[in-house]
């Protein structure tokens, strides 16, 4: 107990939302607590925990990479060069020099494709992630807000896709519309808004019932000033964790949708399908192309996975305990 | 409780039509299956007459009917590829895929239940630490990968199993156990989650300080309501992991109804598409049910309140 600090400040953070607040701070570390003021209570447990800084700093080195894949991959991952294809990686004593990780069949570089497929795996989760928050926000904040007839039609459409496999509506909807990053942005968009949608009406319909809200109605404000100033911002921690909690599962989905061949063009180096292409020469005994794009997924969606479970523990206090 | 019951197989028989909607549409949006069945020499009074006997010049809400009538009797035409009923070749491949999925599953909570327990009983200790970073590795890797990493190890470098094909028991062991990873990762972290949430309830300190034993305060008190949430998630992944195996199943040669419709999607053999998507949306369909039934059986709160 005595070693970690987060936890008295407990009591002292009810008071970050209480405008009333003049006293000072006690200065006074007492019982062997450490005092962390509330505004630097998250960046202190984002500080002294050295798995969520070490997966952010490889997340932003990841992020890097993919914005200037350009410059960093040593070669053009789409570029064919059948005299050097199934090289090994550079440890091996038939690797040469700027086939760090080895090349594929069709001599294809390995790490370029891995540092560009980085590029398509988060434009696919930030984007469609940002797209579905965007379209479950509105539809919950209505559903929650307004209720009556359009609360019933929004939430029966939920219903209706909760109760579908995500990855057989995903498969489905690219057989349909067929191969494309910005259709595949587009269905995992589809398939990813519902839950915003529920977690968002969810939370109004808690929030409406709070007297501020009430008073704020009777003071006559207008529903736009309301939504957005004592529901929408009231909300913001649990659409938070959901999303960084979405990011990573939304990578997953398109490396899967890519891997199984309905998700982008051959043209557009993607992580999932490099792994497809490297599996057809795994039993000739190269290794490297599939397993290395595996692991650079896994790491990426490892460190995102590391972040959102620090932020879900810190921002809610009631999992806190659950650790 | 019988009216929750009742809404509740509404819902489902709601949902039922809104995916043949939905499976129509993509019937209808994917082309003019004249054009697939015909020969190229055909003239256009076999087209015609072909169109009329498959009810195509019809308006889309008369074809959708039909359409839907013939699916409850459960014709969904037939294979372009295979020519043989598609819902019959689907229904074929189903026992495969079901034993897949159904060990898969029971290999992940076999393992996943006591750890989960186990790891929250000696929270922080060597035992809790390594089962959470075995778990966040579990979470986070693809399960495609995770099939290929195996094949590469236990197939190609050490012979010890096979790495396609389904027959005896060693042919199921890998596919298997790499379908397995990931719900045994995400139901330990449940379990143990929900263990540690449910320890600090009142009704434990109560039981502890009654003086009842800490096992039987683990497992009598805490599992058992750990177990209630628990059922639901397990159930709906149960569901998803019937959809979700067709990746496994592509990748060990498996013969279940996910290669096949992986198969199809190749071809463009929509007959097979199509009954492939209404049996696994059917089956998640009646598992989402019976989880809710049962929810319902455990937890008297739900029975008594709708």
């Amino acid at each position: 107990m005595k070693n970690n600090p987060v936890r008295v400040v407990d009591q002292v953070k009810m008071n970050r939302t209480d405008p009333e607040r003049t006293y000072a701070p006690p200065v006074a570390s007492f019982l062997g607590y450490r005092y962390i003021p509330a505004e630097r209570q998250m960046l202190h447990s984002f500080l002294s925990d050295k798995w969520v800084l070490g997966a952010s700093v490889m997340l932003f080195l990841m992020v890097c990479c993919a914005i200037f894949a350009h410059w960093i991959a040593p070669v053009d991952p789409i570029e064919q060069n059948l005299k050097e294809s199934l090289m090994p990686p550079i440890w091996y004593a038939r690797g040469t020099s700027p086939y760090y990780l080895g090349t594929d069949r069709l001599g294809r570089d390995v790490l370029s494709n891995i540092i560009y497929g980085l590029r398509i795996s988060l434009t696919v989760g930030f984007l469609s992630v940002g797209l579905s928050l965007l379209i479950g926000l509105t539809l919950g904040l209505i559903a929650g807000y307004k209720r009556g007839y359009w609360e019933t039609f929004i939430m029966r459409a939920v219903d209706v896709q909760l109760s579908l496999p995500l990855i057989m509506v995903a498969i489905c909807f690219m057989v349909i519309f067929g191969q494309g990053l910005w259709k595949m942005i587009m269905v995992i968009t589809i398939t990813g808004w519902e839950v915003y949608a529920r977690t968002v009406r969810g939370s109004v319909l808690s929030l409406r019932e709070k007297e501020y809200v009430e008073a704020a109605e009777a003071l006559g404000l207008d529903s736009g000033t309301i939504i957005i100033k004592y529901l929408l911002l009231n909300a913001l921690t649990p659409i938070l964790v959901l999303t960084a909690v979405q990011v990573p599962r939304v990578i997953m989905l398109e490396a899967t949708l890519s891997f199984l061949g309905v998700g982008v063009p051959i043209t557009i180096p993607s992580i999932g399908m490099a792994i497809a292409r490297g599996y057809q020469v795994l039993f000739s005994g190269s290794w490297w192309p599939s397993m290395f794009p595996g692991l650079a997924l896994m790491l990426l969606v490892g460190c995102i996975n590391v972040i959102a479970d620090w932020l879900r523990d810190a921002l809610d206090p009631r999992s806190r305990e659950e650790g | 409780m019988s009216i929750y019951l009742l809404r509740r197989l509404y819902q489902a028989l709601i949902v039922f039509f809104v995916v043949t909607l939905i499976v129509f549409l993509i019937l209808h949006i994917s082309g003019d299956p004249v054009q697939l069945l015909m020969p190229s020499d055909a003239t256009q009074k076999d087209v015609q007459e072909l169109r009329q006997a498959l009810g195509l010049d019809k308006p889309l809400p008369v074809q959708y009917g039909l359409f839907l009538k013939n699916a409850l009797k459960g014709n969904l035409g037939i294979s372009y590829h295979h020519g043989q009923p598609a819902l019959k070749l689907v229904l074929d491949r189903l026992p495969a895929t079901l034993e897949l999925v159904s060990v898969s599953m029971l290999i992940s909570l076999i393992l996943a239940v006591p750890l989960g327990v186990l790891a929250s009983s000696r929270r922080g200790k060597w035992l809790d630490r390594s089962c959470l970073m075995g778990s966040l590795v579990g979470i986070s890797a693809p399960s495609f990968w995770i099939g290929i990493a195996f094949i590469l190890i236990f197939a190609v470098e050490l012979p010890w199993f096979p790495s396609s094909g389904r027959g005896t028991w060693a042919h199921l062991v890998l596919p298997a156990a790499s379908l397995s990873l990931y719900r045994l990762a995400l139901f330990f972290r449940l379990i143990r989650a929900g263990m540690l949430d449910i320890m600090t309830q009142d009704y434990i300190r109560t039981a502890r300080s009654k003086g009842v034993s800490e096992k039987t305060v683990i497992y009598k008190h805490a599992l058992k309501n750990t177990l209630i949430p628990f059922i639901t998630i397990a159930g709906l992944q149960m569901g998803s992991l019937l959809a979700g195996s067709i990746v496994t199943e592509r990748i060990f040669a498996w013969p279940g109804m996910g290669r096949l419709f992986l198969d199809s999607i190749g071809v463009m053999d929509y007959p097979v598409i199509i009954a492939w998507t209404l049996v696994v949306s059917t089956i998640f369909i009646l598992i989402n049910l019976i989880v809710d039934v049962i929810y319902m059986w455990l937890d008297p709160r739900i029975r008594y309140e709708k």
